[in-house]
């Protein structure tokens, strides 16, 4: 029962995140409208000729009215930057975009402290808050009469701190002193007031808690603004991470993608057409291939890592189990799936049998060997990324967790980026390879 | 002893219930070196049965089939075959289609590459020798697929509804060329076809089939293969004898499918 109170609090707690984000899921799908209803607006002006597709009257529902508009997808990606760049307050946008950020600055009050006695006394307290990642000067005061002494205090953005005010008095707190007033408004243990965005806390103890107001924007350590990234790309390029550069991190994944997805394919084509081609193969690998495929590659991680610890060797294994499948099932369904009339007409050509898995087996397979590839490739990288997260010397995804543990967030973004970039390269290159060398794809 | 002559050939394909379906029941028959057969009959008949037995591609379960005096027992290039689609490489172009059967048997590129430009002269794809198989249309492809099995000279072209997919005027040009082919090469042709018009029109000889079990239930020699080469073949259709074969052939399969029906209902 205890399992099962526990998953239901889970789920509430889910469904009140999710409530939570509604409001800005909403926004973000009145701003892709209005874009539309801008775009529509825009292209009545520019386009009075109508084309064809204008004459259709039936567009709901006909798949082929609807091809991806380029202009949405730049509008989405432009908009992207821009909503990045207005919540970390970027230098790249004029800062009538941004959005209010955290407060930075210098103010005063004063506050009015009351002896056991009766007796009361102002004093000054200076607040200094500062940017992220900038060496403040501390302001100097004088001390000033009475006995309560002035007071300075240094905060980081986005921070907030305990101001001990009576630490430097003549009377201290445990004497019996305590603030009445702030700016000569009266204020009780307990109670609150803003000042200069700031929100300024007498707690029940009677110290003074100031908390400068933080904005809405997102601090770097969450989220660093687009020019930190980009600083970082400069720096880790010429400088490196860790002992290696960022062309020995990201090289090194990308070898080692490749060389495991050779040694898969090497091994899994010639296993999947021995599976298509003998039922004895077939009947054979079948349980192993079908036992093996549904595990994630990221399930063997650990067990590699006994075997054959962090290093190449590991990883390479890994990735050559990650695809030895995929190209087997691949190059198998490739062999299955020739017609028989084909091999029919190749017999009734002459050909013998090792003519025909030349020049009508192997050449029919070769498009879902390219599908496989390209998929194998996909799980490949998602695969070596994760196993590098685990452990690894270098590589894309030991640079994005060691820059996590250190807390540089600009750099886990920018890894993030570039780990996105070559995936989607890669699948670029794949494709473009299938068109190349198997243009009867799909014309059978 | 030239020609081909199939004795007492039966097929009997076991269900994986027990039961047993007789396809062909002691078919024999004998072919001249050079003649056109047409096979028609109700779908179940056994006919394509009957053309993969001659192909080589199944073992009938008795009788024999013997080609120039020697038993079939395999798939040979002597035996050539052309299918209703689908059956073209479309890894290669249309030049290396047709020159597929001279390269498997290792004739000499030069001379191979004479004859595939020749054949697809005479098919009328001289301009498309080098595009791929998929860009062409569906009579072009046949096309190719005559000229492909052509090329390898073989003495029997088995053909299986190669026009079946074809549209109205493609086929009728299409038949035009098959004729041709037929004279020019003096081929003996076995054709198989659901169109009693192109079986007319086609066959020097023309077997009608009938089903359960497949069996020969009629075979004409007729005319209008020999009218039609060279000719207008809309002119041969207007035969008074043409009409009258056709009527009686409809008739004779419409029975059988009747009786199939009839016998399908009182089963249920």
């Amino acid at each position: 029962m205890s399992v099962l109170s526990n998953l239901f609090a889970e789920l509430i707690a889910i469904l009140t995140a999710i409530l939570g984000a509604v409001p800005f899921i909403v926004g973000y799908v009145l701003l892709i409208l209005s874009c539309l209803v801008v775009w529509k607006f825009i292209r009545k002006l520019m386009t009075p000729k109508k084309d064809y597709g204008s004459l259709k009257t039936v567009t709901f529902g006909d798949e082929s009215a609807v091809s991806s508009n380029f202009a949405a997808s730049v509008v989405s990606i432009v908009l992207i930057f821009i909503l990045w760049g207005t919540f970390t307050g970027t230098k790249l946008l004029p800062s009538f975009l941004h959005m209010p950020g955290a407060y930075e600055g210098q103010f005063d009050f004063t506050y009015t402290a009351e002896a056991a006695d009766g007796t009361v006394d102002d004093a000054t307290v200076t607040v200094l808050v500062h940017g992220v990642g900038e060496q403040p000067v501390v302001p100097t005061i004088e001390p000033g009469d009475g006995f309560a002494k002035n007071d300075v205090i240094v905060i980081q953005a986005y921070r907030s701190k305990l101001l001990p005010w009576d630490a430097n008095d003549a009377i201290m707190r445990k004497d019996g002193a305590k603030i009445i007033a702030i700016n000569g408004q009266a204020i009780a243990d307990g109670q609150d007031m803003n000042i200069a965005q700031t929100r300024l806390a007498l707690t029940n103890k009677g110290t003074l808690n100031i908390e400068p107001n933080q904005g809405v924007q997102m601090e770097p350590i969450w989220l660093p603004s687009p020019e930190d990234v980009w600083a970082s790309l400069v720096d880790i390029s010429t400088d490196g991470f860790k002992n290696f550069t960022l062309a020995e991190h990201l090289g090194f994944s990308l070898f080692r993608v490749v060389i495991g997805f050779l040694l898969g394919a090497v091994v899994g084509i010639p296993l999947g057409y021995a599976m298509g081609l003998s039922d004895w193969f077939r009947g054979w690998f079948d349980p192993i291939v079908e036992f093996m495929r549904p595990v994630p590659p990221l399930a063997l991680i650990p067990l590699v890592i006994i075997w054959a610890g962090i290093g190449e060797q590991g990883k390479i294994i890994l990735l050559f189990l990650a695809a030895l499948w995929i190209m087997a099932i691949a190059a198998r369904s490739g062999v299955s799936g020739v017609k028989i009339s084909k091999v029919h007409a190749a017999y009734s050509l002459g050909a013998s049998k090792w003519q025909i898995m030349r020049y009508v087996i192997i050449p029919n397979s070769l498009p879902e060997i390219f599908t496989g590839a390209r998929v194998a490739m996909g799980v490949c990288w998602g695969t070596v990324v994760a196993a590098e997260l685990v452990a690894a010397e270098k590589g894309a995804g030991m640079m994005i967790m060691v820059a996590s543990k250190f807390q540089q967030t600009q750099i886990v973004i920018l890894g993030i980026i570039l780990i996105g970039i070559i995936g989607f390269g890669i699948d670029m290159l794949m494709r473009w390879a299938e068109r190349v060398l198997v243009p009867w794809k799909g014309r059978g | 002893m030239s020609g081909l002559s199939i004795d007492k050939l039966s097929m009997r394909f076991d269900l994986p219930n027990g039961a047993s379906v007789q396809a062909l029941k002691d078919v024999s028959l004998d072919l001249k070196a050079g003649e056109l057969l047409s096979v028609l009959g109700p779908s179940g008949c056994g006919k394509t049965t009957l053309l993969n037995i001659v192909a080589g591609f199944l073992a009938p379960t008795s009788g024999e089939i013997r080609l120039n005096g020697s038993l079939v027992t395999g798939p040979s290039a002597e035996r050539g075959m052309v299918f209703q689609q689908g059956a073209l490489f479309e890894w290669m172009s249309v030049r290396e289609n047709v020159g597929f059967g001279p390269k498997m048997k290792g004739q000499n590129p030069k001379i191979a590459r004479e004859t595939v430009d020749h054949l697809l002269d005479v098919v009328g794809l001289h301009d498309f020798k080098e595009k791929a198989v998929y860009e062409l249309s569906g009579g072009m492809q046949q096309r190719v697929a005559l000229a492909r099995c052509l090329a390898n000279d073989p003495d029997v072209i088995l053909m299986d509804e190669p026009l079946g997919a074809l549209d109205a005027l493609t086929r009728e040009k299409m038949q035009s060329l098959v004729l041709k082919l037929w004279k020019e090469t003096g081929k003996t042709i076995i054709l198989i076809t659901h169109s009693v018009e192109e079986a007319l029109l086609l066959g020097e000889r023309l077997l009608v089939m009938a089903p359960r079990p497949g069996r020969i239930h009629k075979e004409y020699r007729l005319p209008f293969a020999e009218m039609g080469v060279g000719q207008d073949l809309r002119e041969v259709k207007k035969h008074p004898e043409f009409a009258k074969n056709r009527e009686e052939i409809l008739a004779m399969i419409w029975d059988m499918e009747e009786e199939i029906m009839g016998r399908t209902e009182v089963a249920s």
